[in-house]
C-alpha cells in the first residue's frame, strides 16, 4: 500500500516545464528526501502534492483516493501537512496561538468545545522544546526557534504526511543535531517528505532519495544507490 | 490578563455606561444613545477590519440595508418595532453575505474598491426607486412602529435603554468571539491567509462568515437608528457612513473590543464641538483622522494595550 502516489504530474509556467511528467510515490513510515539543483522543480512538486498549485496534467492519490482536484485546506484535513521554506509563522500571535491554530485546523481530536485543545498544544510544544516560550510573540523568537515553531505547527496538524521544505536552512549546527533527533522520532508514525540541501542531513536521515533535474526524475533509490549513480554525480554532486 | 479580569473589566465598563443615564442631561443622554448605536456599527466594522483585516469601504450599504429592510415595511405596512429590528439585522446580514460572495474574491485595494462600488450602487438604487424609498429626503417612521415591548422609543429613557442593550450585546458577543477559537482564526487570517489555508482553513469561508456577522451589526445599528430617531433617509447610504466606522475604529483602536465605543464618542463630540465653531466641521474630522494615523496609528486602546496590558483583547 502506498501512502501517496503521483502519476505523470506536470506543471508548466509559460514555457518553463517546472515539473514535467513526474511519477512519484511514498511508502508509509519512510523519510523520503527530494534533492536536486536550484530550479529543478522541488518546491513546485511539493506544491502540487500539497495542493498549493494545481497540476496541468497527472493524478495524485492519497492512500488510494484521488485528491488531484481537492483544494489545499481539504488536503490538510486529510493529513497532508506542509511547512514553508520561508518561515511564515504568525508573528503577531503568541507561540501558543500559532500551535493552537494548527491543532484546531488539523485532524487532532480536541473535543466538541476544544476542551482538550490546551493539552494537545502543550504536548506539541513540549515535544519540540518550545514550551518555555509559549507566551512569547512568535515574531520575537530567534530565527532558529521560528523554524522549529514552523515544524511544530506541521506536527500539531497530526498529519499522515509531513512535507518539510528546507527545514534546516539557516539553523546552527547544534540546532540541526536536535532537529535530526526530532525527525527520527516521528517515523514510522508519520511519513516525511523532505526537501533538503544539506547533504549530511539527507544521507543520514533519508530511507530513500528522489533526485530531480529540470522537472524530471533523474534518479531514485537508497542514499547509497543514489550516491553511486554516475548521472547524479555528474549533474548534482559535481564529482 | 486572566479571563475573569477581562470579563470584569468589560462588564464594569458596561455598568458605567448604563449608569450614565442618571447622570447626564437629556441632551447628552440622547447624544450618548446615538453614540452607542454608531459604536455598535463600528464594533461590527472592527470585527471585519480590526480583527480580520478586511478593509471595507462599503459598510454604509450594510447600515442602509438594515435601516431600510426594517423601516420600509414599518412605513408601508406599519410593522412593529421588534420586527423592524429583526428584519433590519437580517437585511444587513444578507446584504453583507451577498456582496461578500463577490467582493471576497478580491483582496487589499481591489477589495476596497469593490465594496465601495457596491455601496455606491446601493445609494443610487435608493435614490432611483424614490417612489418606494423616499429618495434622499427619506421618511419619518410612524409613531406606532417606534414601540418595543410597550416602551416608547421617542422617550429619552427608553431610547437610551434600547441603544445600551444593543451595544452591550454587540460588545459582549465581540469579546466572546475574539477570545474563542474562531477569534484566533480571524487574527491569523488578518496576518497570513495562505498560511491559514495550509493549516486546514478555507480563508474564503472564514472571511465570508466574519463579513456577514459584521453586516448583522451594521444592520442592527441601521434599524435601531431609524427606530430611535424616527427617520430613515438616503444620506445614511453615502460614502460618509462607510468612512465613519473606519474612523471610529482607528481612533478607538482597531482590534480592541471596547475601542470602537471610545473612538465613536471622541469623534462624535469632536464633530459636535467643531460644528459649533465652523461650518467646515468635516475638515476638522478629516484632520483628526490624519493626526491619528500619523501619531497614534494604534488608536486610544491600542496605546493602552502597548503600554500597559499586552493581553487586552
Amino acid at each position: 500500500m502506498k501512502l501517496l502516489e503521483a502519476r505523470g504530474l506536470s506543471r508548466h509556467f509559460g514555457g518553463l516545464r517546472a515539473v514535467d511528467g513526474v511519477d512519484f510515490e511514498l511508502v508509509p513510515g519512510e523519510i523520503h528526501a527530494l534533492i536536486g539543483p536550484n530550479g529543478a522543480g522541488k518546491t513546485t512538486l511539493v506544491s502540487l502534492l500539497s495542493g498549493r498549485l494545481t497540476p496541468d496534467s497527472g493524478q495524485i492519490l492519497l492512500a488510494g483516493e484521488d485528491i488531484t482536484k481537492l483544494p489545499a485546506h481539504r488536503r490538510v484535513r486529510r493529513g497532508i501537512a506542509y511547512t514553508f521554506q520561508i518561515t511564515s509563522v504568525f508573528t503577531e500571535l503568541s507561540v501558543l496561538d500559532n500551535v493552537a491554530l494548527a491543532v484546531q485546523g488539523g485532524g487532532a481530536r480536541i473535543g466538541l468545545f476544544g476542551d482538550r485543545l490546551a493539552d494537545t498544544v502543550a504536548a506539541a510544544l513540549t515535544r519540540v522544546g518550545l514550551i518555555g516560550h509559549r507566551a512569547d510573540l512568535a515574531g520575537a523568537l530567534s530565527y532558529g526557534h521560528q523554524r522549529i515553531l514552523e515544524v511544530a505547527m506541521g506536527l500539531a496538524l497530526n498529519p499522515r504526511l509531513l512535507i518539510l521544505d528546507e527545514p534546516t536552512q539557516g539553523l546552527a549546527a547544534g540546532e540541526i543535531t536536535g532537529f535530526k533527533t526530532l525527525l527520527r522520532g516521528l517515523v514510522p508514525e508519520m511519513t516525511i517528505l523532505l526537501i533538503e540541501h544539506n547533504m549530511d542531513v539527507v544521507m543520514e536521515l533519508a530511507d530513500r532519495i528522489t533526485v530531480l533535474q529540470a522537472g524530471r526524475v533523474l534518479a531514485r533509490g537508497t542514499p547509497v544507490e543514489v550516491g553511486a549513480n554516475p548521472a547524479v554525480q555528474k549533474a548534482y554532486l559535481g564529482a | 490578563m486572566s479571563g475573569a479580569r477581562i470579563w470584569t473589566l468589560h462588564l464594569a465598563l458596561l455598568a458605567a455606561l448604563f449608569a450614565m443615564q442618571w447622570v447626564l442631561s437629556p441632551y447628552h443622554a440622547t447624544n450618548l444613545a446615538r453614540i452607542m448605536v454608531l459604536a455598535l456599527f463600528a464594533s461590527g466594522y472592527n470585527l471585519a477590519f480590526g480583527y480580520t483585516g478586511l478593509l471595507s469601504l462599503g459598510h454604509a450599504l450594510y447600515l442602509a440595508a438594515g435601516m431600510y429592510a426594517g423601516s420600509l415595511p414599518a412605513w408601508h405596512f406599519g410593522l412593529s418595532g421588534g420586527w423592524v429590528l429583526l428584519l433590519g439585522t437580517a437585511g444587513g446580514t444578507a446584504m453583507a453575505a451577498l456582496t461578500g460572495l463577490f467582493a471576497l474574491r478580491t483582496r487589499g485595494v481591489a477589495f476596497m474598491i469593490v465594496t465601495l462600488m457596491f455601496a455606491q450602487t446601493g445609494h443610487l438604487a435608493l435614490l432611483y426607486f424614490r417612489r418606494w424609498t423616499g429618495g434622499d429626503e427619506g421618511f419619518t417612521l410612524p409613531a406606532a412602529s417606534r414601540v418595543i415591548l410597550g416602551a416608547d422609543l421617542s422617550q429619552t429613557g427608553a431610547r437610551y435603554m434600547l441603544a445600551f442593550l444593543l451595544f452591550a450585546a454587540g460588545m459582549l458577543l465581540t469579546l466572546a468571539l475574539v477570545r474563542s477559537r474562531l477569534g484566533r482564526v480571524m487574527r491569523a487570517l488578518r496576518e497570513n491567509e495562505e498560511r491559514c489555508r495550509m493549516l486546514g482553513y478555507n480563508p474564503f469561508v472564514g472571511k465570508l462568515a466574519v463579513l456577514s456577522l459584521s453586516g448583522a451589526y451594521a444592520g442592527a445599528a441601521g434599524a435601531s437608528y431609524a427606530l430611535l430617531f424616527g427617520y430613515a433617509g438616503g444620506s445614511f447610504a453615502t460614502i460618509q457612513y462607510s468612512i465613519l466606522p473606519l474612523l471610529y475604529t482607528l481612533t478607538g483602536g482597531a482590534g480592541t473590543v471596547a475601542g470602537p465605543l471610545f473612538g465613536t464618542g471622541a469623534i462624535f463630540y469632536l464633530s459636535d464641538l467643531a460644528a459649533d465653531l465652523t461650518s467646515a466641521w468635516a475638515f476638522v474630522v478629516g484632520l483628526a483622522l490624519v493626526v491619528v494615523i500619523l501619531f497614534a496609528p494604534q488608536g486610544l486602546l491600542g496605546m493602552v494595550r502597548t503600554r500597559f496590558w499586552r493581553s487586552l483583547p
